[in-house]
């Protein structure tokens, strides 16, 4: 099997309905990333604009955020393909564990400390 | 395992993970990841705690140029799409293309870089050194940290177009073409919370 690892192929083993399968999947991931484009635009008009109040804002654009944060991790990862049960169980603890060590350190060194 | 992948069709449907060698790398890309998960979000604490202490020197609002981090928001986020493209030129066996995609991704990168430098240089110039305040530090460290990400990044990437330029796809390097694309989603990932966080909200707030 060794000897096999740096093997090149005359051709892919995909059958036609896997190759459609795949294509089709392409195709959404470029609508899931004209998406993210639309989404960035948008939080950058909502800041840029200047029409707009502060408490509008940034809950708006950190949803934003939010959203792509979704879209990169599920579609361009492929969280959301089958086995991928670990990759998400690592990412969703990590992300876990960052929520409330943004908060903690905001308030330790940001409020308690000034 | 690596006995039970069929070769005799041709590359694997999942070239990536043909091979017990490449579901290890794939997994444990993925917990390297969840870890710079928590590395990030310690930087991202500091800095939302830090802002405020500008010591007198410049504020947020007046250093950030919305039109230079949209441009650089853009360029990193094409270069996330054209790596999935190359990604997908993997999985069906297209050498070149992938080839050209990982090139694409490479010069984006660069140029984010170059842009990334060139905005440190100005805000220096405006008055904004890394002990300057405790704002500048944090502001400094965070988004260096990111770019120090993306030059890594680059290395890596040049590194495996080079050696790999003329074998075609194998199951020995498409784990690692596979490998870098997850780490270079995940910088952009950590680039929309710094456009969001740091400069979005330090021009709104």
């Amino acid at each position: 099997m060794a000897e096999n690892l740096d093997q090149s192929f005359e051709e892919s083993s995909m059958s036609n309905e896997e190759k459609r399968k795949i294509n089709r999947e392409q195709r959404i991931q470029i609508i899931a990333f004209a998406f993210m484009i639309g989404i960035t635009i948008l939080a950058f008009l909502a800041v840029g604009s200047e029409q707009l109040p502060g408490v509008f804002t940034i809950p708006f654009i950190l949803f934003l955020a939010f959203v792509q944060l979704i879209l990169q991790l599920y579609y361009f990862m492929h969280l959301k393909d089958k086995d991928h049960g670990w990759p998400n169980s690592f990412m969703i603890s990590g992300l876990v564990l960052a929520a409330p060590m943004v908060v903690s350190l905001i308030l330790l060194i940001g409020i308690v400390k000034y | 395992m690596a006995d039970t992948a069929d070769l005799s069709k041709g590359l694997p449907t999942n070239p990536e993970k043909a091979t017990l060698e490449g579901k290890n790398k794939f997994l444990g890309m993925f917990v390297f990841l969840a870890g710079e998960v928590t590395m990030f979000a310690t930087f991202f604490g500091t800095y939302l705690g830090l802002r405020d202490g500008t010591a007198g020197g410049p504020e947020p609002a007046d250093l950030f140029q919305l039109p230079l981090v949209f441009i650089m928001t853009m360029i990193l986020l094409t270069s996330s799409l054209t790596s999935v493209l190359a990604v997908y030129a993997m999985k069906k066996n297209q050498f070149q293309k992938l080839k050209l995609w990982m090139w694409v991704t490479f010069l984006l990168g660069v140029s984010f870089l170059s842009l990334e430098i060139y905005e440190f240089v100005e805000y220096y110039e405006h008055g904004l050194g890394y002990t300057s305040s405790a704002f500048a530090s944090s502001f400094y460290t965070l988004v260096g940290l990111h770019g120090a990400h993306v030059l890594f990044g680059l290395g890596w990437i040049l590194l495996l177009l080079l050696r790999y330029r003329g074998t075609g796809v194998t199951l020995s390097n498409a784990p690692k073409f596979y490998a870098f694309s997850l780490y270079w989603h995940f910088i952009d990932v950590v680039w929309v919370f710094i456009f969001t966080v740091v400069y979005l909200m330090g021009i709104g707030a």
